[in-house]
């Protein structure tokens, strides 16, 4: 039981003290009549979302702007432009300007980024060319299979991510169910793990529901009458559904876009098992970073650029969403 | 019928949102057994006088008294009046019954005495039967009943009704009109009804209150303020009026469309300025040598009972209701009996003229 | 609507389908397997599963796995109804502000959310345990409570809580008896979310637990490195079958209700 109660005992009071001061101010306003503040309500989150977001956010900018010893700096943006720097330097002191200025940038860091945007993107492109069909599919009333089959998609999700990711090992590797089959039929052995295109199908598998329940949702939301009414007004199905159900799902599709965008930039774990670590990810990126250099500085400093890159393509998002429409979660 | 004892006495209400204000200096009594309409556009601030009887919004200052106590510091749940909302707010987890029984549970009665009141009041309002049904499966009709039926168990003072016929079919709403005024009659319970629909009001009401703007514009029962509205605006709106500027060239006679007429109106000054209401089944088709004015009619609408003629007199258009048809295009006369031209001191009017 | 159309759909939603559950299939037929190999089928036997049951750091991740989702589900509908009913109430302005913080860590990435708790632990001194972890899957499961109530909330005809107090109800007897019952979908729909969230989150909990203490997701990541044991694919398939169990049932009662 003791692993359990590992919080220092201060911090048990505070929890105590703020839940004592909750409990107080509602019993206040009940016994005062004049109708319960219902907005107190939120106090309990509000003092949450401080301690475990507001708070974590500011810690990350602080350490970002910081080095080992605490000092302002901005050396760690500078690492992720040019890993190198720091070598260099050194070197300078050592060896002078001349020596120094041999040493060439080290992109690693941005090279990542950019290698991990093109992955998402790609992700993203495939899940949306697979996904939409199938949610306009599924929203197809005459085959009344809508519910049934957003049961389908969610069930596989309950197998542990990490689990099915290795299932796909079984399916790729050399030894693999793919590649016996295609032995067995004479075409020998074909490299498909520990590439780009195992990692991208690794993520494309994690995240297509992700694509496809926001579009089935803004889907089956339309009126079924709008697709009549098209048709009555002169519209053969094809336009009916470029100029009828496309237009109108668009915020399905901006939903399910940033559904499977914002994760696959900082997937990781798939690129390590279907990789191979040949091909490293932002995440992957951060994980070792935090954990591997236990450089929190510089793992703080490529957190906020991509929480940063992520704002920045969110309002890009919401732009052409305005209402929100889309719904996070189907 | 309708005591004389105040029951409810609003003084000097005003109420402003954010700077805005919605009342402004409202005064009114209620009587005893009284059924009292609020009528007027919306925005007028009807609901909200309402919602400060109820409890729901508290004045910006003035005093709400309850059979001569101020209640403003009384919160909803103490106070002796229930309300029927406009779209019913029926608790949709709770059945017919636990609907209707809500309130007398909060009063801890006996079981046995909360069903012989609840089903009392199921047969009150023709639902007998109907307990056990989930609230959403009801027609609106049905789920209208199931709301006045919840506020009435209670024998509330006063019943608070927030247009509670608008969203049912003109037939049906006709239909609630005459029960819930024989209800009213039959229980003896004080109403406050709230309704844009001058019709209502006129059918159900012992004295309407017509509002405009936070202001109350005239109190009175239905026949008087139909005869004698206190303004243009009134007028326009309790039924359909011809209303134009005019002039009181002096006493009992007044100048409009180009012509002197005969009315029984004085008091106004000479050469004052005025407006002129004349409602169209008031204006009499005669042949085009005697009448006061002659136009052409313009267009023929059959309205059902009557038709509804737009006559052009050149200097003023009329719309006039009769049961015998003009053939469009044609010149008819046309003459007004001194008693039907009402004569009201001007004000802003709203954007139309007659 | 023609036959060929009507069959196109199908195929096409039958391949989707079959892409995403084959990797589910093969894993549930290599727990069977008697052999450790992930290639070869050397016979069918039930040895992983009496395995599973022996090994003790398996049970223990279970057992963490599960505890940390049912209290922080607990905990994080609790705190987030309230404060989905306390946002309903407030005012525009502030009402924005908590709206943004709370799709806040929707946006942030999981990486993220997780590196920046782990870091807030470590300045506050706290050594990483299982309540750092709970307390991180609460903080997740929050929003999504809060996400599925607010929109029942906002349905509510807003006079039903009002009718409540017109006839006597108390402001608290109208909250528990009328506002809470009628937005229980959404508070069953948000403690579900929270539940299946908390139960596959990996990679915030890998971030916010210490190494003594693992839940499945942490301890099979671990076990990769040395490579997996055909005894986590047994416990998988048994907790998708217990999984989809429930989901029978739940599927079954509220049909009949």
């Amino acid at each position: 039981m003791r692993q359990y109660m590992t919080l220092p005992w201060w911090s048990w009071l505070l929890m105590g003290l703020g839940l004592a001061l909750f409990i107080a101010l509602v019993a206040l306003s009940i016994r005062r009549n004049r109708g319960i503040k219902r907005s107190l309500f939120a106090t309990p989150y509000v003092l949450w979302i401080i301690i475990f977001t507001v708070l974590p956010c500011l810690l990350i900018a602080y350490y970002s702007l910081t080095d080992a010893s605490g000092n302002l700096t901005l050396d760690n943006f500078r690492t992720f432009w040019d890993s190198n720097h720091i070598m260099r330097e050194q070197l300078r002191g050592v060896a002078g300007d001349e020596i120094a200025a041999t040493v060439v940038r080290g992109s690693v860091n941005v090279d990542t980024l950019v290698y991990s945007l093109w992955m998402a993107f790609l992700c993203t492109a495939i899940c949306l060319l697979l996904g939409y069909p199938a949610a306009l599919f599924m929203a197809d009333r005459n085959m009344k299979l809508g519910a049934t089959l957003v049961v389908l998609f969610i069930i596989p999700m309950w197998m542990n991510f990490l689990l099915r990711t290795i299932a796909w090992m079984s399916l790729l590797e050399d030894s693999g169910l793919i590649n016996s089959l295609l032995r067995s039929l004479g075409l020998g052995p074909v490299q498909l793990m520990y590439n780009q295109q195992a990692v991208l199908l690794g993520m494309v598998y994690n995240f297509l529901p992700f694509m496809v329940f926001p579009i089935y949702t803004s889907l089956n939301k339309l009126d079924p009458k709008l697709g009549e009414a098209a048709a009555d007004l002169g519209c053969n199905p094809w336009r009916t559904l470029y100029k009828v159900t496309m237009p109108l799902s668009v915020p399905g599709v901006i939903s399910g876009i940033t559904m499977v965008f914002m994760p696959s930039v900082t997937t990781f774990f798939i690129p390590r098992v279907l990789g191979g670590g040949n091909t490293q990810m932002f995440g992957d990126l951060i994980e070792s970073t935090f954990l591997f250099s236990g450089d929190w500085n510089l793992g703080s400093a490529l957190s906020l650029i991509m929480m940063v890159l992520i704002l920045i393509s969110l309002s890009i998002l919401r732009k052409a969403d305005p209402n929100g429409e889309g719904g996070g979660i189907a | 019928m309708v005591e004389n004892e105040h029951l409810i006495d609003l003084n000097h209400i005003t109420k402003e949102y954010d700077g805005v204000t919605v009342l402004d200096d409202i005064s009114l009594y209620i009587r005893r057994k009284e059924f009292v309409t609020l009528l007027g556009p919306s925005g007028c601030g009807k609901t909200t006088t309402l919602r400060i009887i109820a409890g729901f919004e508290t004045p910006t200052s003035g005093e709400v008294l309850f059979e001569g106590r101020d209640i403003v510091s009384l919160p909803p749940y103490k106070r002796r009046v229930n309300t029927v909302f406009q779209k019913y707010a029926l608790f949709p987890h709770l059945n017919v019954h636990d609907n209707i029984a809500f309130g007398l549970k909060l009063k801890k009665l006996p079981r046995a005495e909360i069903d012989r009141r609840v089903d009392a009041m199921l047969d009150l309002v023709n639902l007998s039967g109907y307990g056990k049904r989930r609230v959403d499966a009801l027609s609106g009709g049905q789920q209208q009943r199931v709301a006045i039926a919840r506020s009435l168990v209670n024998e509330p003072e006063v019943l608070l009704l927030d247009e509670p016929l608008g969203a049912l079919d003109l037939k049906l709403r006709k239909g609630m009109q005459l029960e819930l005024k024989s209800m009213q009659q039959r229980l003896g319970i004080t109403f406050l009804y709230v309704t844009h629909d001058q019709e209502e009001a006129l059918t159900m009401s012992d004295t309407i209150v017509v509002m405009r703007d936070g202001h109350i514009l005239q109190i009175g029962d239905p026949k008087h303020i139909y005869d004698e509205p206190a303004n243009a605006f009134v007028a326009d709106f309790i039924g359909e009026s011809n209303i134009l500027r005019g002039t009181m060239v002096r006493d009992e006679l007044v100048h409009f469309a180009g012509q002197d007429f005969p009315c029984v109106d004085f008091g106004f000054g000479e050469d004052a300025p005025v407006d002129v209401v004349i409602r169209p089944e008031d204006i009499m088709l005669v042949g085009e040598d005697v009448g006061q004015l002659t136009g052409t009619i313009r267009s023929v609408l059959f309205k059902g009972v009557h038709y509804e003629m737009i006559i052009d007199c050149g200097a003023a258009t009329f719309k006039v209701h009769s049961t015998t048809m003009q053939p469009q295009g044609s010149r008819v006369g046309l003459s007004i009996v001194p008693f039907n031209i009402h004569i009201m001191r001007p004000m802003e009017r709203p954007g139309r003229e007659g | 609507m023609s036959k060929v159309s009507q069959f196109f759909k199908r195929f096409y939603l039958g391949l989707v389908l079959f892409f995403l559950y084959i990797p589910i299939v093969v894993l549930i037929i290599q727990s069977f397997n008697a052999g450790k190999s992930r290639a070869k089928w050397e016979g069918f036997s039930f040895t992983w599963y009496e395995q599973l049951f022996h090994n003790t750091s398996i049970m223990n991740a279970l057992w963490v796995t599960v505890s940390v989702a049912v209290l922080a589900t607990i905990v994080s509908t609790i705190i987030g109804t309230l404060a989905a009913i306390g946002i309903h109430a407030m005012k525009k302005r502030p009402q924005a502000v908590m709206m943004t913080l709370t799709n806040l860590p929707n946006t942030m990435p999981d990486i993220v959310t997780g590196v920046s708790l782990m870091l807030l632990f470590i300045f506050a001194n706290i050594p990483r345990s299982y309540t750092t972890m709970l307390l991180a899957h609460i903080s997740f499961d929050i929003p999504y409570v809060i996400l599925s109530v607010l929109p029942k909330l906002k349905q509510m005809n807003r006079h039903t809580y009002e009718a409540a107090l017109d006839l006597g109800a108390t402001p608290h007897y109208a909250l528990l008896h009328v506002l809470i019952p009628e937005c229980r979908q959404g508070i069953v729909t948000g403690a579900l979310l929270a539940f299946t969230l908390s139960l596959d989150d990996f990679t915030i909990s890998y971030f916010t637990t210490s190494p003594n203490v693992q839940n499945l997701s942490t301890l099979i990541y671990s076990a990769t490195k040395l490579g997996i044991s055909p005894t986590y694919y047994a416990l998988s398939s048994l907790m998708f079958v217990v999984l989809l169990v429930l989901l029978l049932v739940v599927n079954k009662r509220t049909k009949e209700a």
